[in-house]
């Protein structure tokens, strides 16, 4: 009882070859940029792109291969969009009703059962209203209704919270985790947010130019991201090189001692808080010290965040009272330095 | 939504002021040379009231006929992948360029008693279509689809297709999403559209008299009427043009109230 | 909108010099139209639509002789022309096709001294060709089965029909009532009315596209043409010319092989 894709479809300059399985229950997370085709990806799932190749069953029924493909109207499934899109036309109420309207489900019982799902997301008796009249987070949690009134086999949510403000964000992530948790089909859910991610999912997919580079739980991809784009995503340095003992030879020139035995290619990952800088080379011997100049400095609520340029690229996170008594200036001069027992490191 | 006070600035406003007198100054000289005593005697005559229920049945039945036929293809030539759907939509706004006594003869040459389709329809069935109601009802609509086609299509291609999406997701099929989703959104456009498909049929004349001839009661349109009426007795077809004016207007403005405003409050 | 015909003759004649029709200009006076005896400058003239081809004819008669006049042509419905005349056209000459919309031009005093006759018009029965429903006379006009046009009652050929009938005894039963004799005979032309009641002229200038069908009755409702130059005519000489032209031997042949009864004595 799985969802299970291997799609492979051309659109324009966008080339998206991408395997995945979702088991009933599970939350599976698809991380990128934009441009990614994280969305092309939900649309091929949805029916509403047929891909060029490959495969989409859902419970061992086939929804797509070479030979078949499933009309969208045909799929049961709920999907909810970035901008709730919420028909208009319709009462809050008959928007949650139409998936059960247009399935045979008669008047009556249709209306009784948005009412109930209405009430689950916490919008009872909002059902008359029109869409217009609710605030975003209201709309979004009545898309989501919509979706799941009919107990779908596939959830798929396309960046559900990223046109929320982040009060509201906060608290509809909240009430989505719970209902994910009761929700017994498998869901897919885009989004570029490692947030969303870490916190909604079970199983997270990063996809960058149409491929997967990385799979694993939220967890790992945290801890050791395998590019940059989610290395910055998780707030990481990330230093590709090549195991020798207890240090690794980066690509990029230099070393950096680790508080492991390592072989063979690897990622070496700094996270920004390990990082000290100094204005004169610390006493002492650090194994992992290293020249910088300050390339920029971005004020992160009692941090700053600073992009040290050099042998080994680092970004450091410094208090704001430190990075005064420093007298820290973009393009600064400044050692940096970190505790090879701070530095990860896993295989690539 | 910004509920500023909006200022019209002084280069839109004068031509817009001269628009409105260019637009209004006729229909204000007719107001004003109405000859008010012929009036009366001039409502009083059997024919009028034959030529503007005339006019309005078979003006509405044109934009119900139009809106059967040219809502399906407004959304063929917004949304469908046809082949040459550009030449398709030249074609369809023909009628808007042609003259229509000319468009009144082209009708003729198909569904005339010599036409391609009206011979066989004469010789099969006995059926002639030139100089009754129906002729009149087809030269309008033939005039007056376009305005209705080219409306709709404006609204379909305005519209957010990602509701469409939406109700597939719900398990909507085409004709479902196209009843209960994309015809309600477009509802506004369709709306416009029918009204100036109504007022284009309602003053429509030239391919009406030319193809359904002039006959009281059964192809003597309001237009037509005026247009005898200037021959012999110009006080009299200012008086029937005003009281088309003052129906059309009323009607629209009944429509407005009770259809648009709910779409647009 | 406006289903006369009308055409701006503008070519230069042909080089054809006729003798004998000499330059009827006879003041002594240098108008700005005449020097040398030789018409200058531009001469419009305001005619019936019936008078179309056998007056362009003569327009171009008129300017070959004369090189460096050029005379211009508006015909439309003789009521259209005295509106128009009424409410100022420049123009030199007006022939109407009645009497009654002479009237018009002359109730104003519009006119350079009084109007003349100079041709006359009978109805006529124009069927198509090979007469498909069998008409024979006047009383067929009664027959429901078959597709019948007259003019309608308010311009002359319809008054004139109405007359016809009346001392013919027949109670008639057309479908359909044209605007002018023109609209009539195009529907014969096209098949789509078995018979339609037009001027005999009407029947000529359609050539073999139409048959003519003439009838004792017609002597009831007897059309007489007036003629006049205006009193406003920018160049009377050639106004003057034109007249007698029409009036001429030459012009009353001309009237007669388009199917008129001349009438100047």
């Amino acid at each position: 009882m799985t969802l299970d894709a291997s799609i492979a479809l051309r659109l324009g300059s966008l080339d998206l070859v991408v395997d995945l399985t979702v088991a009933d229950g599970d939350v599976l997370a698809v991380l990128g940029p934009n441009g990614a085709g994280k969305s092309t990806l939900l649309r091929v799932l949805a029916g509403l792109l047929r891909p060029d190749g490959g495969t989409v069953t859902v419970d061992g029924a086939t929804w797509d291969d070479g030979a078949t493909h499933l009309p969208p109207h045909r799929r049961p499934l709920g999907v909810v969009f970035q901008d709730s899109l919420l028909f208009p036309h319709l009462s809050v109420g008959d928007n949650v009703a139409f998936g059960l309207r247009t399935r045979g489900v008669r008047k009556a019982p249709a209306r009784a059962a948005a009412a109930a799902w209405l009430a689950r997301v916490g919008l009872d008796g909002l059902g008359d209203r029109r869409p217009a009249e609710l605030s975003g987070g209201q709309a979004q949690r009545a898309a989501l209704a919509r979706a799941l009134v009919g107990d779908p086999a596939l959830l798929l949510l396309d960046e559900p919270l990223s046109a929320l403000d982040a009060r509201t964000r906060l608290t509809v992530r909240a009430e989505l985790r719970r209902h994910l948790a009761e929700f017994g089909g498998s869901t897919v859910l885009v989004t570029h947010d490692p947030v969303d991610a870490m916190a909604l999912a079970d199983r997270v997919l990063v996809v960058e130019h149409g491929r997967v580079v990385q799979a694993g739980t939220p967890d790992e991809v945290n801890r050791r991201p395998r590019t940059d784009y989610v290395a910055r995503l998780v707030g990481l340095s990330l230093l590709p090189g090549t195991g020798d003992g207890r240090s690794v030879r980066l690509d990029g020139g230099g070393v950096v001692a680790v508080g492991e035995e390592t072989a063979g290619p690897v990622f070496a990952a700094v996270r920004p808080e390990s990082v000290a800088l100094y204005l004169a080379r610390p006493e002492g011997s650090p194994r992992n010290v290293w020249p910088a100049r300050l390339a920029g400095a971005t004020p992160h609520g009692t941090t700053v965040r600073c992009e040290l340029a050099g042998e080994v690229p680092l970004v450091a996170d410094v208090t704001a009272t430190a990075f005064a008594e420093l007298g820290l200036v973009p393009g600064a001069d400044v050692w940096a330095t970190v505790k090879a027992s701070e530095v990860a490191v896993y295989a690539r | 939504m910004s509920r500023r006070e909006r200022t019209v600035p002084a280069p839109l406003l004068v031509p817009a002021g001269l628009a409105v007198l260019f637009l209004v100054l006729p229909l204000l000289g007719l107001v004003l040379r109405a000859p008010w005593s012929a009036i009366g005697p001039t409502l009083a005559e059997p024919e009028v009231g034959q030529a503007l229920r005339l006019s309005l049945v078979s003006a509405t039945l044109a934009t119900v006929l139009s809106l059967l036929l040219g809502v399906p293809l407004a959304w063929v030539l917004a949304r469908s992948r046809v082949r040459g759907r550009s030449v398709l939509r030249a074609l369809v706004t023909v009628p808007l360029v042609l003259p229509p006594v000319v468009g009144g003869v082209a009708l003729f040459l198909v569904l005339g008693r010599q036409g391609i389709v009206g011979r066989w329809l004469f010789e099969q069935f006995d059926v002639t279509i030139p100089f009754t109601t129906t002729a009149v009802v087809i030269a309008e609509t033939f005039v007056a689809m376009p305005f209705l086609v080219i409306s709709v299509e404006g609204a379909l291609r305005a519209a957010d297709t990602r509701f469409e999406d939406v109700a597939a997701t719900l398990g909507a099929d085409r004709w479902t999403t196209f009843r209960k989703v994309t015809l309600p959104l477009v509802a506004p456009g369709v709306a416009a559209g029918a009204v100036l498909c109504w007022a284009r049929a309602l003053g429509e004349f030239g391919a009406t008299i030319t193809f359904a001839g002039n006959f009281p009661g059964t192809t003597q349109t309001m237009p037509l009427a005026v247009y005898l009426a200037l021959q012999r007795d110009p006080e009299a077809a200012i008086v029937l043009s005003l009281l088309l004016l003052v129906v059309s207007l009323a009607t629209l403005l009944l429509l407005r109230d009770r259809w648009l405003g709910r779409v647009a409050p | 909108m406006s289903t006369h015909p009308r055409r701006l003759v503008t070519a230069l004649g042909l080089a054809v010099v006729l003798a004998g029709c000499g330059s009827p200009a006879s003041s002594s006076d240098v108008a700005p139209g005449s020097a040398d005896g030789k018409l200058t400058g531009t001469l419009t003239v305001l005619a019936a639509a019936s008078l179309t081809d056998v007056f362009t004819g003569l327009g171009d008669r008129l300017m070959a002789e004369h090189r460096s006049l050029e005379v211009r042509f508006s015909f439309a419905g003789s009521s259209a022309l005295a509106t128009q005349i009424v409410q100022g056209a420049p123009a030199d000459v007006f022939a109407s096709a009645n009497e009654s919309q002479m009237r018009v031009v002359t109730d104003a005093g519009l006119e350079a001294g009084a109007p003349t006759l100079f041709a006359e018009n009978v109805l006529e029965i124009a069927v198509p060709p090979g007469n498909p429903g069998r008409v024979t006379g006047l009383a067929d006009f009664a027959d429901p089965d078959l597709a019948l046009a007259i003019c309608a009652a308010d311009v002359p050929c319809g008054a004139a029909a109405r007359q016809v009938f009346e001392a013919a005894g027949v109670t008639a039963a057309p479908d359909t009532e044209e605007e002018d004799v023109r609209a009539a005979l195009t529907k014969v032309e096209l098949g789509e009315v078995d018979a339609a009641l037009v001027y005999a002229s009407d029947v000529r200038s359609a050539g073999s596209a139409v048959e003519g069908i003439p009838f004792p009755e017609a002597e009831e409702a007897v059309n007489a043409y007036p003629i006049c130059i205006l009193g406003a005519a920018p160049n009377p000489d050639a106004a003057r010319a034109f007249v007698d032209l029409v009036r001429s031997e030459e012009g009353q042949a001309a009237l007669e092989g388009a199917g008129f009864r001349p009438q100047a004595s």
